[in-house]
């Protein structure tokens, strides 16, 4: 809680890994040009679940209609940057570290992990749910905590002797205390190691706390958002949040898979609001979920291959809901490079939105310029 | 303590093969280095190890369909194969050409993918590339079954250049598109129903109906390209030469930048890279001589713990430390769930991608897990590569000081070289209790649990997170 009492804003990010295909989550159902371009990975017309004369949801993400329609979500159209990478590793890349034309070491949620926490003094101001850092929360200098297993997180925990295990951790600290001409690699290794001890201390408490009537589905992106869920309803301070939902990189049998990871996207971010609500901790959370890319116009007869132009939902109360930037056209004769959606608004505004207007720091460095945001919220928490 | 011929032997048993007990490596390190090499590099002069043992003990393992009991069974392989670079290769390639299984759910391809890994680790280029090329895994990961001449999906030729062989940058997007052509046709059949059988390998099979065999371009060289006249082309491109070096001195000599900075950066020790890559251009791709180049170059020779451990090396390596799985044993039917909380699945990598390698093994989730896991195996006193230490050091007398009891675990545990502020820690430890004492039964008792201890915070030391 931030000393004047009121609370402090909370980002939660979601990672559809893959490349989501965004004409297939949000159906473009009235283009002729969609269903020629898709004779096989298509939403049909009359399965839609329509918004407006021109756009539907996909009928396995209902539940996201559903928040849709009650004014909680933001859908961000025809996002990207220029000359979008195919290749899943330059393209998640540029999207951890806003850096298309050059490779950069910091990701940019690390990067606001530092402005939220320039000390590095609380160890939690960052977690990642899930096993692996992503590259958006690692940057020199800065510590963010991945949690994997919530419910058994603690350091030596075989070591049975109470006292013993305690003795054993103060010699741990001695050892992790960062010493000069160690260089980089070990640096990191001992700014690690205290960070996810004091951690550890604190995230012990973290589930004996939680209760909610909430019953999330059975799926990783549920758990995962669980988690979240438990750690924020906790306040240890945690600020940005990051979880990863796989499994997007479509090129084969999509018509299975992918109507599949909808349901369970939808679902989780829907019970995740419901519980957040119910434990009075949803106003000052907004969740970001985005993709590294969309998919190619045409399908290949199975599935899709890598696009351009993504979407990105930004989810909360604070949000007012609607249609935000422009879809991008389905027409071929304004395909880029003849295959693919043509962006029309680049990712780094909406990273820029979240950063300025709803976390409330200066979003210039972290994106790397100005970028034009968008204004999708009602109210916010910061000035 | 320990001498320099013992840490050199010690560094190339870690970096080709899982590390070693300290009864192999006073063994490997009686024999000269050079011939040491010889052999690793020649793995078909030792037997094969005997995994199929395991079958008589877990019956599952013969119709599993999921690579998790498999995973168990490599890292069954990496502690107790005379063949260690064998499966160290294995391991590379699976990092560099990665294919996961959670696309197919289909083990038996799986398994047998991996198998094509350990047949032509030590190959030459042109046999890997064509290894994989025909492997049913491969195809199916990456599309290639669906890549057809009247309707090209360019996944598979587009990984092969980018992340298989020459990488990002040192090609065209049309020579993309030409290479996806080229390899048009490239299916597999599955030969035996999966049920009622249960799971079989399929088999690769080229459907000429399917294959474009029209005139194409690819880096300069024009005619009706077929699949194997990409992968000629592709063995003689310096660039395929230089990626690979770059793997391997990632993987085997110093950590690297990730992958996707290398069309941008150049290595820091460029001269090392280079030997490796001369190497493989004067060679063909023969990987026996680059891994020779390798390993008597003296960029690898002083590159002692400058790599972070990935979790493979770091579970099998633990456990040649505490000395256990040498034969089948129950708890090794776990080890694929430490491994997954590490941040590795073996045979179900996150991406074509691969695992990021280096520090980014290293968070604060799965430093916890590493540590948890080797202080979980080494710090019991009852572990045979425990018991193995408390013998060493009794048999230095009735009563050994603090301070060489630090030594001497240090030196039983590599030898590990610890920086100045982990063995003052250590030592400040050790002093708390006196002299480690050998005389009688109690005495005996409680030396073991102390030096079991002193393993718990030896393994937990940030030292020990490097090979």
């Amino acid at each position: 809680m931030a000393s004047n009492g009121k609370k402090d804003p909370v980002l939660v990010v979601v990672q559809l890994s893959g490349g989501n295909d965004f004409m297939n989550t949000l159906v473009p159902y009235n283009e002729g040009a969609y269903y020629d371009a898709r004779p096989l990975v298509r939403v049909e017309q009359d399965e839609v679940l329509p918004i407006n004369d021109t756009l539907g949801f996909n009928p396995n993400a209902s539940r996201l209609k559903e928040l849709y329609d009650a004014g909680n979500v933001a859908v961000v159209q025809g996002i990207g940057y220029p000359n979008s990478s195919r290749s899943h590793f330059r393209g998640m890349d540029i999207w951890h570290t806003c850096e298309p034309d050059t490779i950069a070491t910091e990701g940019w949620v690390a990067k606001l992990i530092r402005e939220l926490d320039p000390g590095g003094v609380q160890p939690l101001t960052g977690v990642n749910i899930g096993r692996g850092l992503p590259r958006a929360l690692a940057a020199p200098g800065v510590t963010a905590t991945s949690v994997g297993d919530l419910d058994n997180y603690g350091l030596m925990t075989s070591v049975e002797v109470e006292a013993e295990r305690d003795a054993n951790l103060e010699i741990f600290k001695r050892m992790y205390t960062p010493a000069v001409g160690a260089g980089a690699v070990m640096d990191y290794l001992s700014l690690t190691g205290r960070d996810s001890l004091a951690g550890a201390e604190i995230l012990a408490q973290v589930p004996g706390k939680y209760t909610s009537s909430v019953e999330y589905g059975e799926n990783p992106i549920a758990k995962s958002l669980r988690d979240v869920a438990r750690i924020h309803t906790a306040g240890v301070g945690t600020r940005v949040f990051y979880t990863n939902h796989p499994g997007y990189d479509t090129h084969s049998h999509q018509p299975p898979v992918h109507p599949r990871l909808l349901q369970e996207m939808s679902g989780a971010l829907s019970d995740f609001l419901q519980d957040l609500r119910e434990h009075d901790a949803a106003e000052e959370v907004s969740i970001l979920v985005f993709t590294e890319f969309g998919r190619r116009m045409k399908d290949n007869g199975s599935g899709t291959d890598h696009g351009s132009g993504g979407g990105a939902f930004i989810v909360g109360d604070a949000v007012k809901g609607g249609l935000y930037a422009e879809y991008p056209s389905v027409k071929p004769k304004d395909w880029l490079n003849s295959e693919d959606l043509k962006h029309t608004f680049d990712f780094r505004g909406v990273y820029g939105t979240m950063l300025k207007q709803w976390m409330g720091v200066d979003a210039h460095d972290i994106v790397g310029g100005d970028f034009e945001q968008l204004n999708p919220f009602d109210r916010t928490l910061v000035a | 303590m320990a001498d320099e011929k013992l840490e050199l032997m010690a560094h190339l048993l870690r970096r080709a093969g899982a590390g070693s007990s300290r009864a192999e490596l006073e063994e490997y390190a009686a024999r000269p280095y050079d011939d040491v090499v010889d052999d690793l590099i020649n793995p078909e002069r030792f037997p094969e190890p005997d995994d199929d043992v395991l079958v008589r003990y877990f019956p599952s393992l013969v119709n599993t369909d999921t690579p998790m009991l498999w995973t168990n069974r490599w890292i069954y392989r990496m502690v107790n194969t005379k063949r260690p670079l064998e499966e160290k290769m294995t391991l590379f390639w699976h990092h560099v050409f990665a294919t996961a299984w959670f696309k197919s759910e289909h083990g038996p391809s799986t398994q047998h993918h991996i198998q094509m890994l350990r047949e032509n680790g030590l190959a030459n280029m042109r046999q890997l590339l064509l290894g994989i090329s025909h492997d049913p895994a491969m195809i199916y990961w990456l599309d290639n079954s669906e890549n057809l001449g009247s309707a090209p999906n360019e996944n598979y030729g587009r990984e092969l250049l980018e992340l298989f062989s020459m990488g990002i940058g040192t090609y065209s997007e049309d020579d993309v598109k030409n290479a996806a052509r080229a390899f048009t046709g490239w299916t597999f059949e599955q030969p035996i129903p999966l049920y009622p059988y249960g799971g079989f390998p399929s088999r690769f099979r080229y459907e000429p109906e399917h294959h474009d065999d029209s005139e194409k371009t690819f880096l300069g060289v024009t005619g009706p390209l077929n699949g194997e006249d990409i992968i000629d082309i592709i063995v003689q491109q310096t660039a395929t030469a230089r990626f690979i070096a770059r793997h391997l001195y990632n993987f085997f000599v110093a950590d690297e930048p990730q992958v996707p900075a290398w069309s941008i950066q150049e290595p820091e020790d460029k001269g090392g890279v280079d030997e490796i890559a001369n190497a493989f251009m004067e060679s063909d791709g023969d990987m026996r001589v680059v891994m020779r180049t390798l390993f008597n170059g003296d960029s690898f020779k002083k590159a002692r713990f400058t790599r972070v451990k990935c979790p493979a090396e770091f579970v099998a390596g633990t456990l040649k430390l505490s000395g256990e799985i040498r034969e089948p044993d129950p708890q090794m039917w776990k080890l694929h769930q430490a491994l997954a909380a590490m941040g590795q699945t073996l045979m179900d990598p996150p991406s074509v991608e691969g695992w990021h390698t280096g520090k980014e093994w290293i968070d604060g989730g799965t430093l916890m897990e590493r540590i948890n896991f080797a202080v979980n195996h080494v710090g019991d006193p009852n572990r045979p590569g425990t018991r193995d230490i408390v013998e060493r050091l009794a048999a230095q007398g009735d009563s050994v000081s603090p301070e060489s009891f630090v030594d001497t675990c240090l030196d039983l545990a590599g030898p590990l070289k610890a920086g100045d502020q982990t063995r003052q820690a250590l030592l400040d430890h050790a002093n708390e209790g006196g002299d480690l004492r050998f005389d009688g039964d109690a005495a005996r008792e409680e030396s073991a649990k102390r030096v079991a201890r002193m393993l718990t915070l030896i393994v937990a030391a940030p030292e020990y997170q490097f090979a």
